[in-house]
């Protein structure tokens, strides 16, 4: 569990960030939404000491972070640099065993662990192991750069903008895994992004931030029913509806009957189903779930989901 | 094996021949000289001055070395900081003054011979070092920097594992250019009386013997050049080997 308390960061005149508390519960996923420059990045970084508060504190698991020196701290706080910040000069694999090896676990335990991660993020290990990072894709750099987050199995993962250079594809892949993984593991993972779509999809909660100050602190359903500001539904968007859509699973709907037509994954989001509805002109979908056929979606009903809740 | 290659170990093996029997090579200078001078060196041995040439440049050079790199880690530590731009003005400084000048002032205080050229060497063969290390240490990406932070390393283990390996061709660059700048100044030396392979030009220039004097030029010239091209492939194989193929032009 992190605990923000007041937490301030002051530039010379400037203030980054503005007395900011906030608590994230262990196993959560804490998404920092906001603008360029709104202090997302400062008020992540203060939790691992990269930046040290000009006032308020930081609790982990109860603990006071000034009580352990920095460089403690930051190794139990796995951390995914805004721009994945490899070491050029190290191989993929060295990277990757950068933590355990200062941990000083011994080397068949860092190779195993390495080799696990690459398979992990799709990375053939026997391929990639030994590679430098200038010889890797934007997007394999930056799985490589969240595999070397993870790779001490830390509690608290803290990721900044981790799958910017993603192509749709292979982000919406590694956002999977992402989720994936902190389930498995119950990692508290604080990630800061400025793509409210991603905030909404991840998110247990999402933090939104403006000009050094938190707005509003709640969990998706409740940050797209009642925004706390304009400026929060300034940044939701117009499709207030649509993103509602996209916080279920077509499972949550699903109606005994039968309908005509392509059936529909039970994992897909509700989103989805609708979107499939309204382009093929079908008043419902059959669904299927491993397989097998296990009921139908309405058009009636997603479009009640999609509705402000009252 | 490269033309490149091969040009420069027949240059290599022609200079050590030239060395080893200068008198194989007299027929060469044999035009420039006049009413029957001798034609080759002959007040001591060429191999032993190239010798000591060479072993005056590299002491000074390794221990210009040590005191730059030292002193450039030093002032980009958080705790030297704020004498990096006192001893950045220092350096430059001392290149402004001639090296001539610091024979000159050092001879008084060391006498005559060797110590005050290597005192002069090792003065001038800071500042290039020094800059280099500077920059190499300061220009580094923030992102590494940050990310060797983020990930627990301790201030020793970022520079030991981090910063040192990638500044290492820039680094690498400037002891180059010391090494070349020594060879060069360190024929001066002879002036006050350390044997490197100034003695030969002056033998040179004092008796009107333009054969003397293209003798000592050209073993000069020829090491210089070879040392640079040998040191430049290893900086470029570190840049390479370092990943950083982008910045090796830097
Ligand atoms: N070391 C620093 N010194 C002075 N100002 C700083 C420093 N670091 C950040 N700032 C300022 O603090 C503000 C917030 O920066 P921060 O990096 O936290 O923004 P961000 O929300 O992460 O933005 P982005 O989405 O562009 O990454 C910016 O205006 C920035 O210029
Ligand atoms: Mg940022």
């Amino acid at each position: 569990m992190i605990e923000i308390q007041e937490l301030t960061k002051v530039y010379g005149e400037t203030t980054v960030v503005d007395r900011v508390s906030l608590t994230i519960g262990a196993g959560e996923l804490c998404a920092i939404v906001g603008t360029s420059g709104s202090g997302k990045t400062t008020l992540m970084r203060m939790v691992n000491r990269l930046v040290e508060p000009t006032s308020g504190t930081v609790l982990i698991d109860g603990q006071d972070t000034r009580e352990v020196p920095a460089y403690e701290l930051r190794r139990r706080i796995g951390y995914a640099i805004q721009g994945h910040g490899l070491f050029p000069h190290r191989t993929v694999g060295q990277n990757i065993g950068t933590v355990p090896h200062l941990l000083g676990w011994d080397k068949s335990r860092i190779a195993n662990r390495v080799d696990e991660l690459l398979s992990l993020f799709q990375l053939d290990p026997g391929q990639f192991r030994d590679r430098m990072p200038n010889e890797l894709s934007g997007g394999q750099q930056q799985r490589v750069g969240v595999a070397r987050a993870l790779a001490a199995e830390p509690n608290i993962l803290l990721m900044d903008e981790p799958f910017g250079a993603l192509d749709p594809v292979i982000r919406s892949k590694a956002q999977d895994d992402l989720l994936a993984i902190q389930k498995r593991f119950k990692t508290t993972v604080v990630l800061v992004t400025h793509d409210m779509e991603e905030a909404i999809h991840l998110g247990s909660r999402i933090a939104v931030m403006d000009g050094g100050k938190l707005l509003q602190y709640a969990a998706p359903e409740e940050i797209i029913a009642n925004p706390a500001t304009d400026f929060v539904a300034e940044l939701i968007g117009g499709d207030r509806p649509f993103r509602m859509l996209s916080l279920a699973k077509v499972l949550s709907l699903v109606e005994p009957g039968e309908a005509a037509g392509d059936p529909i994954s039970a994992g897909a989001s509700l989103r989805e189903a609708y979107a499939e509805c309204l382009w093929t002109g079908r008043e419902a979908l059959p669904v299927i779930e491993d397989g097998k056929l296990i009921g139908r979606i309405s058009r009636n009903e997603l479009a009640k989901c999609a509705a402000r809740p009252s | 094996m490269s033309i490149g290659l091969v040009i420069r170990l027949l240059v290599l093996a022609l200079l050590v021949a030239f060395l080893v029997s200068p008198e194989s090579f007299a027929f060469v200078f044999e035009p420039l000289t006049k009413n029957n001078q001798p034609v080759i060196y002959n007040q001591g041995s060429l191999l032993d001055l190239t010798l000591n040439h060479l072993l005056i440049v590299a002491i000074a050079t390794a221990l210009a070395t040590t005191v730059a790199v030292g002193l450039a880690i030093l002032v980009t530590r958080p705790f030297g900081a704020e004498f990096l731009p006192l001893s950045r003005s220092l350096a430059n400084v001392g290149q402004t003054f001639p090296p001539v000048a610091v024979l000159a002032l050092a001879v008084p205080m060391l006498g005559f011979g060797t110590a005050p050229t290597l005192v002069a060497l090792f003065l001038y063969g800071l500042l290039p070092i020094f800059e280099n290390t500077l920059t190499g240490l300061t220009g580094l990406p923030p992102t590494v920097t940050e990310a060797a932070r983020g990930m627990g390393m301790t201030g020793r283990q970022r520079l030991v594992r981090v910063e040192l390996p990638l500044a290492l061709p820039v680094i690498l660059a400037g002891i180059r250019l010391s090494t070349v700048i020594s060879l060069a100044t360190a024929t001066i030396g002879s002036t006050v009386a350390a044997r490197t392979l100034g003695e030969v030009i002056i033998a040179g220039l004092l008796s009107s013997n333009t054969a003397f004097v293209l003798q000592g030029g050209l073993i000069v010239g020829t090491l210089a050049v070879l040392i640079y091209d040998g040191l430049s492939a290893i900086e470029r194989a570190l840049t390479r080997r370092t990943g950083q193929g982008a910045r090796a032009n830097a």
